[in-house]
């Protein structure tokens, strides 16, 4: 019995002997419970080696996998070819990235925006060791639970049309987890945050299209993050014109 | 980076945003089609509508009703425009869009006041 098969069409960019990505059509092996990720890996395995791609877990954990999946940013290990066969499926790396190789992309702007955000608990003084653990309800982890949830996949900057059009705007992810650390009850470090999240690069360069939120496969919400953060950095400036002597 | 005074537009933004939505509807409905319509018997009248907008309070709330959607529109089309592809003149796209929000509200006061 003859295999089925289908068609991806993938774009393969390699620097040192094209000027410009092109793209290469496989017939992969079909089988009703393969993603993409599989269809790739098999074309990886047995039909070219030579192509290039991030992957790791191939269960919606790592955020490794994520590509342009006939133009929509995906999760290849969560997109299944049986929802495209019989027609091919273009599969290009995430869109607003410069391309490394093939399907990799350059993430060095998103890492530096990612830390920019400080997205981690800063504290005006650290408590001793012996002081013990911060404790935390978990009526306050709720607060915050859902946008920690963020596994740096960046398919929210691939369907964001603004990180299309200003390359300087620190984005949906970075804001989602400055967010994240500004809603935790340990950390104390919104004001250094708001340095960067306040500016016409940070959250005023957002026009919540939403796109983000509508592409990010574990339901973070960074449209929503953005929008909490403009209504308390909004809060805090009117604050400050009002009450100037309060100073910040 | 530079701190942003984005929060003063924004807040007229959303503040307008909440009144188009929420109170614009109603005022076209009441007198727009309802009270043409003779739905509102004699509270529609000349001088019953002349007495109500000419107390102060009615005077505020008719101004924000029409100034803060006019900083609604402005905001909105300031970011269609500049996403339209007019990124080079950003500023000057904001100072038109926010100035005529704010002509349109001193002209609106003007006439408010004197009612």
């Amino acid at each position: 019995m003859s295999k089925e098969t289908i068609t991806l069409e993938v774009l393969r960019y390699r620097p040192e002997q094209e000027q410009e990505p092109t793209f290469q059509l496989y017939e992969s092996e079909y089988r009703e419970d393969w993603v993409v990720l599989d269809a790739i890996n098999h074309i990886k395995d047995h039909i070219d080696g030579t192509l290039s791609y991030r992957w790791s877990c191939r269960m919606g954990v790592c955020g490794s996998c994520g590509m342009m999946i006939n133009g929509e940013p995906k999760l290849s290990c969560a997109a299944f070819l049986r929802d495209y066969y019989p027609n091919p499926i273009r599969v290009e790396p995430l869109a607003n990235f410069p391309i490394e190789r093939d399907l990799v992309i350059v993430m060095d702007d998103f890492m530096e925006k990612l830390t920019s955000v400080k997205p981690w608990i800063l504290r005006e003084q650290e408590m001793p060791i012996s002081e013990g653990e911060y404790r935390q309800t978990p009526a306050e982890l709720a607060r915050y639970k859902q946008f920690s949830m963020c596994m740096n996949c960046m398919l929210c900057y691939s369907a964001c049309p603004v990180s299309a059009l200003e390359p300087d705007f620190i984005g949906p992810a970075a804001i989602a987890l400055a967010h994240r650390y500004n809603l935790d009850s340990r950390d104390q470090g919104r004001s250094w945050r708001e340095q960067v999240l306040s500016t016409e690069e940070g959250i005023w360069a957002c026009t919540y299209v939403g796109t983000c939120t509508t592409v990010c496969p574990v339901n973070v919400d960074p449209a929503g993050a953005i929008q909490q953060e403009k209504m308390s950095i909004t809060a805090e400036w009117f604050k400050g014109v009002l009450m100037p002597w309060k100073g910040r | 980076m530079r701190k942003s005074n984005e929060p003063m537009l924004w807040f007229l933004f959303g503040a307008g945003g909440v009144l188009a939505a929420f109170l614009a509807p109603i005022h076209i409905l009441l007198t727009g089609i309802i009270g043409p319509a003779g739905g509102l018997g004699s509270s529609f009248e000349y001088e019953h509508v002349l007495a109500l907008v000419s107390h102060p309070v009615t005077k505020l709330y008719l101004l924000a009703l029409i100034s803060l959607p006019l900083f609604h529109w402005a905001h909105r089309f300031r970011f269609t425009v500049v996403d339209l592809g007019l990124r080079a003149s950003k500023r000057a796209i904001a100072v038109t869009f926010y100035g005529v929000a704010a002509i349109g509200s001193i002209l609106s006061a003007l006439i408010i006041v004197r009612l």
